[in-house]
């Protein structure tokens, strides 16, 4: 039976199941498809701190959502077209955020009393008229995997494990995709075992015919490629994308880089790329602890490398003291905070935006750093790029704040050509002539003046320095002059980052201000409500310490400014005390990352009460 | 390496290794024999003046640093092992050396400690034990040994102590040795293994504090005790002591015993013969124990002395590898590496 093709401008899709369903795996291949075909993508893994909580119940599922478009997005969907639940505690965990009439898809075999129970479900959601009002496609998967599979020679256990392939197969028919990018994964992937390669191409193989011999589905549905601008393209996951932004500037700025690092989610995923990278010379460095990392890092910027540690939130806190060294020492370190839902072990595979106020205040002392976020998966390859120059340019610690959202999430990558990175060669001090380690020039940046060169012996640490000479220096005067100036130092930088930018429309009396990975559900949020002809402004900050020198201005010419953030009103907070602006703090801390349409709602009561007052 | 050149050729003095700035301990502090045998024995090293690198955190042995003039870092607490981890793998060309106290490495610093000797890292930690905290004014510190009166223990620390050379034994410490501050030669003998060594050296020095803890080792330093009380290990040598070299060691059966080398029922050839290379670590980690019992002497010297890659080899081994068998990375493949796309 030949089916007809519909076409569809954009699509989301959510895989859903237990964690060790490998949905995670399900959703990424699905989106590289989708990428390679063409669409704008954008992705939201979702998945429990547990590797492998107790199997069926709530608490242990893991989806993956998939937004994939002819166009340009930003967000990876408000709410799931289709659902593909593998048991019923997936469905039940993802039933209220799908869009109504969306289409469900569930593994018939996993829904009996057993598995009811385990989420607590007290009848069969199928048959109790949980679901009308949705489409409901019911299919054997775990039974068409097993007959599939039935002469792999591969163990009962095993051979359930290939069902997400089944799906996955299925998927690709449904939206018409290609399924060899898949099989070429599976080939590479699984190379030392051919069981399992023959295992997962014939899972993969039998959902997608099935898909076409079913009478199950009557369409097929299609996505155009998304018109986007011309260039190369891969997919890249934003912690992908902050580790090659690493080794780019490892290049550009001629140093070796070093990376001190303490496993922990979600910043693990860097220190796993950068340690592939020995060709580049990268030193990868697993720490004993979280301060370990910080403090060998700081010995490697003495020493003259590019000196970069990554954690997130609680790992942070750990090397808050470290990081008042590297402001003390005036050394060049990046310290990477992937941000997770907090405070304490907190959640720690959701995301949020709760460590601003630390990042920007949590050291003894006087202790400013440099602060720069990134906005998006992509982003974090140029904002990689740009911690290194700022770093290395001033000597001075360079807090570089992504979150969880960005991190795991993927988007096409038009891939920059490296060569048009700007110079960013770093020149040690090696002239013993007049040499005064904390001497300075017109940044106020003293010489970088390592180990090993004749002549330039000097000792530096955390206790106050003398200006110019270096020396250990208890004088009130000099504290003072010292503590001011590393603030000088650090304010500096302001004169050497673009100004804040506005888009959206140029007539709006009010502006949207964000930071990090809100960046695509403010725009998505804006553009839809100008393009129902009201008008509304946005402006997003990737320099938070200093801010852009004309962010006043800006702010200034607005009635009215929402600042909707991951946390209780962080920026809000910097941006109302620094400024003396009213600033309507919009928050959201629930671990997930704004809709669109909840921005665009909060948007619209504005203009609404604006217009009546 | 730097470490190969010969004295002549380096050509330093001590007084080239002295800084411009005043040291601070106070008079008669134990660390004042430690840096000046450090400035005496540092020209003979055969290492560049540009290539030392010390490292400490905080206390009074870390203020070491500042007196050196070579490269220094006085970092926070307890973490110096961390940062010469990193300047040792950024450039591995370098001789890093760690000064700190008990406090600093045993108590806040214990997990670098016992990572940095687990990893065999090249640096050379160099512990001045004066078993009290002296920068903080008298707390009783991991080494103190159990009812110490100090001031933040006035009825008695009931903590029991760290054997320092048992921890970096068990750590896996390929060179662990003890010295002492009054004993300037053996110092000095000390420093030069210590140097000589690739991987994690741990030499403790028992050092005193003679504000806080005074006369703490004097028993192992003074004329009248210390031919009793102190043990000079030297390697593929009997263990002999006293006076007149008439008590010896032997080991009965997994016991070691203080015997009489003068009556004619031991000699020489009955006697633990010391062996630093002995790869198993058992009689290296029975000599650290005799400090625990009262009719055992303290043994000095080199306890253990073992080769093994370093840590910083294997990690520029790995780099080296993959370069010769992958060839250097080129940074636009690697950009443009995975599945990729065109648009038009």
């Amino acid at each position: 039976m030949k089916k007809g093709i519909q076409e569809l401008s954009e699509v989301t899709v959510r895989f859903a199941g237990d964690s060790g369903d490998g949905m995670q795996l399900t959703g990424t291949q699905f989106s590289n498809t989708s990428a390679l075909a063409g669409n704008d993508i954008s992705t939201l893994p979702d998945y429990p701190a547990e590797i492998r909580a107790p199997v069926g119940t709530t608490y242990g599922v893991s989806g993956f959502q998939l937004h994939f478009s002819d166009s340009d997005i930003h967000t990876p969907g408000d709410a799931p077209d289709i659902l593909v639940a593998m048991n019923p505690a997936s469905l039940k965990v993802n039933l209220n955020s799908l869009k109504p009439g969306a289409t469900i898809i569930v593994n018939i075999n996993s829904f009996d009393e057993k598995n009811f129970k385990l989420c607590h479900y007290d009848s069969n959601p199928l048959e109790d008229g949980t679901l009308s009002g949705y489409h409901v496609v019911e299919v054997p998967l775990s039974k068409l995997t097993a007959e599939a599979l039935k002469d792999s020679g591969l163990k009962p256990k095993e051979v359930a494990r290939s069902k997400n392939f089944f799906a996955l197969g299925l998927m690709y028919w449904l939206y018409s995709r290609p399924i060899k990018p898949t099989i070429k994964w599976i080939e590479t992937k699984f190379k030392n075992n051919q069981k399992i390669i023959n295992a997962n191409k014939a899972a993969l193989e039998a959902g997608y015919y099935f898909g076409d011999n079913t009478t199950l589905f009557s369409t097929r549905y299609k996505v155009n490629p998304a018109k986007l601008p011309k260039g190369t393209y891969r997919s890249i996951e934003g912690n992908e994308a902050l580790a090659l932004g690493l080794v780019a500037a490892s290049v550009k700025t001629g140093l070796p880089l070093f990376l001190g690092s303490y496993p922990i989610t979600p910043a693990s995923s860097i220190l796993h790329e950068l340690s592939k990278h020995k060709r580049f010379g990268v030193r990868t460095f697993q720490a004993e602890d979280e301060i370990a990392a910080v403090t060998a890092t700081i010995g490697a910027a003495f020493a003259g490398a590019l000196a970069v540690t990554t954690t997130s939130g609680p790992g942070l806190a750990l090397k808050a003291e470290a990081v008042g060294l590297g402001v003390m020492a005036e050394l060049p370190i990046i310290i990477v905070n992937v941000q997770r839902g907090g405070p304490s072990t907190g959640l720690p595979t959701k995301t949020e935006q709760s460590d601003l106020l630390q990042a920007m205040y949590g050291r003894s002392g006087e202790a400013p750093v440099v602060i720069i976020s990134a906005s998006t998966p992509t982003d974090c390859y140029d904002v990689s790029l740009e911690a290194a120059r700022i770093a290395t340019k001033y000597m001075v610690p360079v807090l570089y704040m992504t979150d969880g959202y960005i991190a795991n999430g993927s988007e096409p990558w038009r891939i920059p050509n490296p060569d048009d990175i700007p110079d960013m060669k770093v020149k040690f001090r090696t002239d013993p002539e007049n040499f005064q380690p904390y001497s300075r020039n017109e940044n106020l940046t003293r010489p970088w003046a390592i180990p090993g060169t004749p002549g330039l012996e000097h000792r530096i640490g955390g206790l106050e320095k003398e200006n110019i000479t270096g020396d250990v220096n208890y004088e009130p005067e000099n504290h003072e002059y010292m503590v001011r100036l590393r603030a000088e130092k650090v304010k500096n930088v302001e004169n050497d980052i673009p100004d804040l930018k506005v888009e959206g429309d140029p007539d709006a009396d009010i502006l949207m201000i964000g930071w990090g990975g809100t960046y695509g559900a403010i725009t998505d949020a804006v553009n839809n409500v100008n393009e129902k002809g009201k008008k509304v402004a946005q402006a997003h900050f990737r320099y938070l310490n200093p801010f852009p020198k004309n962010t006043e201005e800006v702010l200034k010419k607005y009635k009215y400014i929402i600042c909707p953030e991951l946390n209780m009103g962080q920026l809000s907070f910097l941006i109302k005390s620094r400024y003396l602006i009213e600033i309507d703090s919009f928050t959201k801390i629930q671990g997930q990352p704004f809709k669109s349409s909840e921005l665009e709602e909060k948007i619209k009561k504005v203009l609404g009460g604006m217009n009546n007052g | 390496m730097a470490e190969n050149m010969t004295i002549d050729e380096v050509n330093l003095k001590p007084k080239d290794f002295s800084s411009s700035q005043d040291v601070r301990w106070c008079p008669g502090c134990g660390d004042y024999s430690i840096l000046a045998q450090m400035q005496k024995v540092s020209p003979e090293l055969g290492v560049k003046k540009e290539n030392f690198v010390w490292v400490s955190g905080i206390g009074c042995a870390s203020r070491f640093p500042y007196y050196m003039d070579t490269f220094g870092l006085h970092s926070i607490h307890g973490r110096a092992p961390t940062i010469a981890t990193g300047i040792k793998v950024q450039n591995p060309e370098l001789s890093v050396w760690v000064a700190t106290g008990d406090g600093d490495t045993l108590s806040i610093g214990g997990n670098h400690f016992i990572h940095a000797c687990r990893r065999n890292i090249g640096i050379k930690i160099i512990l001045f034990n004066n078993r009290i905290y002296g920068l903080t004014k008298g707390q009783y510190s991991p080494t103190s040994e159990k009812g110490k009166v100090t001031n933040s223990s006035p009825y008695g620390s009931i903590d029991y102590p760290f054997e320092p050379t048992a921890l970096a034994i068990g750590a896996g410490a390929t060179f662990v040795a003890r010295t002492i501050d009054r004993e300037p030669k053996h110092l000095k003998e000390m420093i030069r293994h210590a140097n000589s060594h690739a991987g994690t050296v741990f030499l403790e020095v028992y050092q005193n504090c003679n504000i806080f803890n005074d006369g703490t080792f004097f028993v192992l330093t003074d004329k009248e005790t210390k031919f009793d009380k102190v043990l000079k290990l030297e390697h593929d040598k009997p263990m002999v002591f006293g006076k007149e070299n008439n008590k010896g060691i032997i080991l009965d059966g997994f016991t070691p015993r203080v015997v009489d080398l003068t009556n004619g029922k031991y000699s020489l050839d009955d006697l633990w013969i010391h062996d630093e290379r002995d790869l198993h670590a058992s009689r290296a980690y029975m000599l650290t124990q005799f400090a625990e019992f009262e009719n055992l002497p303290t043994p000095i010297g080199v306890f253990r002395r073992i080769d093994k890659s370093t840590y910083e080899q294997d990690l520029h081994q790995q780099i080296n590898d993959v370069i010769e068998k992958e060839g250097e990375g080129n940074l636009k493949d690697l950009l443009f590496s995975g599945n990729t796309w065109e648009v038009n």
